[in-house]
């Protein structure tokens, strides 16, 4: 059985700018995989270049082992995209009729909309729904056809957080049914709950591919700043940090032991001023994911 | 390896579902409906009525040569509104993203849109004919009637392919604006509100080349009324519209493609 989903050194350039430099994976039949990265990272692009939205400058896209804009192909595939646009003077259940009509072995109607949640909401004009119920239509339109593929770009963007807590129920819905579902994220605690494999893209490259739980260890959780005089590179060797960096007096140190660190400071007797302990953010966390690839 | 076996949705339903929603997005905007149904019906009131008994030519009223004319701008405005508009609007919100991701073939979707566009066309026509029997007391033949509606259908599909290229080179926010810039001066400069004889003469000396004089010179033959030429050298002219707007729609769709989705 071909992958389902499948790039081959793939590159993407938009003009001057490169988009991908180069990107393999595999993504088997029933793998349920996130790919997470900061925005521009080249999310969108490589699921744009799996379902033929976009051709690659070199390499290669396929589909269910089949050229991306095949319509064998797209017919076991659902998408869900980010700032695609439906009609608004459509009612919700005359759009999934619609989006239905376009696969050959669709759920029914009542189904779709149940399994987004939209029951009461199924005789309203699209633009009456809330951005919240917006996306959960999306959402509906995408597994509408019952798709063994399932491709959610940026799910939960823009929800608040009961909206996210009770969309990412629904799609863990969908996944119990044991199909192929493919979605981008910059939450790593979205990528965690849902998926049993992270690609991590960053600046058009894979930086990592590995289980959630690694990917959670490798990345830092805290940032540790302070300033301090004279200090080298050399006396923070040994501490458990995921990266460093030294900017004239200040410090600045990813990690997931802040308290470790701290005390290991302390008994070497580094005079420390401003200290500052906060909750690393995404950037931060591909820093110290890029570091820890590049020191191996 | 294996059988391909092909699994796809079969096209009938998906070309009924697709029209009928075709059809829905431009019947539930007032804007476009309400419009495209009242305005000749408007015209022909202030217009037509009034003198609609009145011969200006030896077998012909005003009132069946001011018909001739509301029907061509009826459809032809119909065909470049609904086609320019929806598809303007539709890649502003980028409906064409999604749609594109979808297994449903492109030429359901323009299919969908020519037969949507078409029977606009044939519901303002439905609603413009009472109206000039019952109150512009326009009498003629059935098969004058019959040959008026079949013209003007199909002399329409060139404004099909204008409203496509207009839907695809201006922006959602532009297209209203850019079609009634061209299409209300070439109505005038065509004569389909007021004789040629009244415009100015620089008007009148480009006149006899604009693609909705042919179209009106077939609206104004069906009803009896005398015209230039003849009226194959109507058809074949608005054909030649036709394959131009047509070549241009394609350029721009072409372009399109090639921004968007390469």
């Amino acid at each position: 059985m071909p992958p389902a989903a499948q790039l081959i050194d793939a590159t993407k350039k938009y003009g001057a700018v490169e988009a991908l430099k180069g990107i393999s994976l595999d993504i088997e039949v029933g793998e349920v995989v996130a790919m997470l990265g900061p925005n521009g990272a080249g999310k969108t692009t490589s699921i744009s270049l799996l379902l033929g939205l976009r051709k690659p400058t070199t390499g290669k896209a396929l589909l269910l082992g089949l050229k991306p804009d095949d319509l064998n192909a797209r017919s076991r595939v659902g998408v869900m995209l980010q700032e695609s646009g439906i009609p608004s003077m459509l009612k919700v259940r005359e759009i999934v009729d619609l989006f239905r009509s376009y696969y050959p072995k669709p759920m029914t109607r009542d189904r779709a909309i149940a399994m987004a949640g939209l029951e009461e909401k199924s005789n309203a004009l699209v633009k009456e729904l809330s951005g919240g119920q917006q996306q959960r239509l999306y959402f509906a339109l995408a597994v509408c056809g019952d798709p063994d593929v399932l491709f959610l770009d940026e799910p939960t963007v823009g929800m608040d957080v009961e909206g996210r807590r009770s969309f990412i129920e629904r799609i863990a819905e969908f996944i119990q049914m044991g199909r192929t579902v493919v979605l981008t994220t910059h939450y790593l605690e979205e990528a965690d709950q849902l998926a049993k494999r992270v690609i991590v893209i960053d600046r058009g490259m894979v930086i990592a591919d590995a289980s959630p739980q690694e990917i959670k260890s490798r990345v830092a959780g805290k940032r540790v700043r302070f300033a301090a005089a004279a200090l080298t590179e050399k006396d923070l060797e040994g501490l458990p940090v995921t990266a460093s960096t030294i900017v004239q007096n200040t410090v600045q140190l990813l990690t997931n032991q802040p308290e470790a660190v701290l005390r290991e400071l302390f008994r070497r007797g580094i005079e420390i001023s401003d200290l500052e302990v906060s909750g690393a953010d995404l950037e931060d966390a591909f820093i110290s994911l890029t570091t820890h690839k590049a020191t191996g | 390896m294996a059988v391909t076996t092909v699994h796809r949705a079969s096209l009938a339903p998906m070309l009924r579902l697709q029209t009928w929603a075709e059809f829905l997005k431009l019947w539930r905007v007032p804007a476009f409906s309400v419009t495209s149904l009242f305005l000749p019906v408007m015209f022909y009131a202030f217009i037509g009525i009034g003198q609609s008994s009145q011969k200006i030519f030896p077998h012909v009223t005003f009132g069946a040569y001011f018909l001739g004319s509301m029907a061509v701008y009826a459809v032809a405005n119909v065909m470049i509104f609904s086609f320019g508009i929806s598809v303007a609007t539709e890649r502003g919100m980028k409906m064409d993203v999604l749609m594109r991701a979808t297994p449903m073939p492109p030429l359901v979707y323009l299919l969908s849109k020519c037969i949507t566009a078409l029977f606009f066309a044939a519901l303002t026509l439905a609603v413009l004919f009472p109206f000039a029997y019952i109150a512009g007391g326009v009498r003629l033949d059935a098969s004058v009637w019959v040959t008026l509606a079949s013209r003007v259908l199909l002399g329409s599909i060139p404004f099909i392919a204008l409203g496509f290229a207009i839907g695809y080179l201006s922006g959602p926010n532009s297209a209203v604006a850019v079609i009634n810039l061209i299409y209300l001066p070439t109505a005038f400069a065509s004569g389909l509100f007021f004789p040629k004889q009244l415009l100015p003469s620089f008007i009148q000396s480009i006149a006899p080349y604009l693609p909705l004089h042919f179209f009106g010179q077939l609206g104004w033959d069906a009803v009896g009324a005398p015209t230039d030429g003849s009226v194959t050298t109507d058809w074949l002219y608005l054909a030649a519209y036709g394959v131009f707007f047509f070549l241009v729609a394609l350029w721009a769709y072409r372009r399109e493609e090639s921004r968007k989705f390469s």
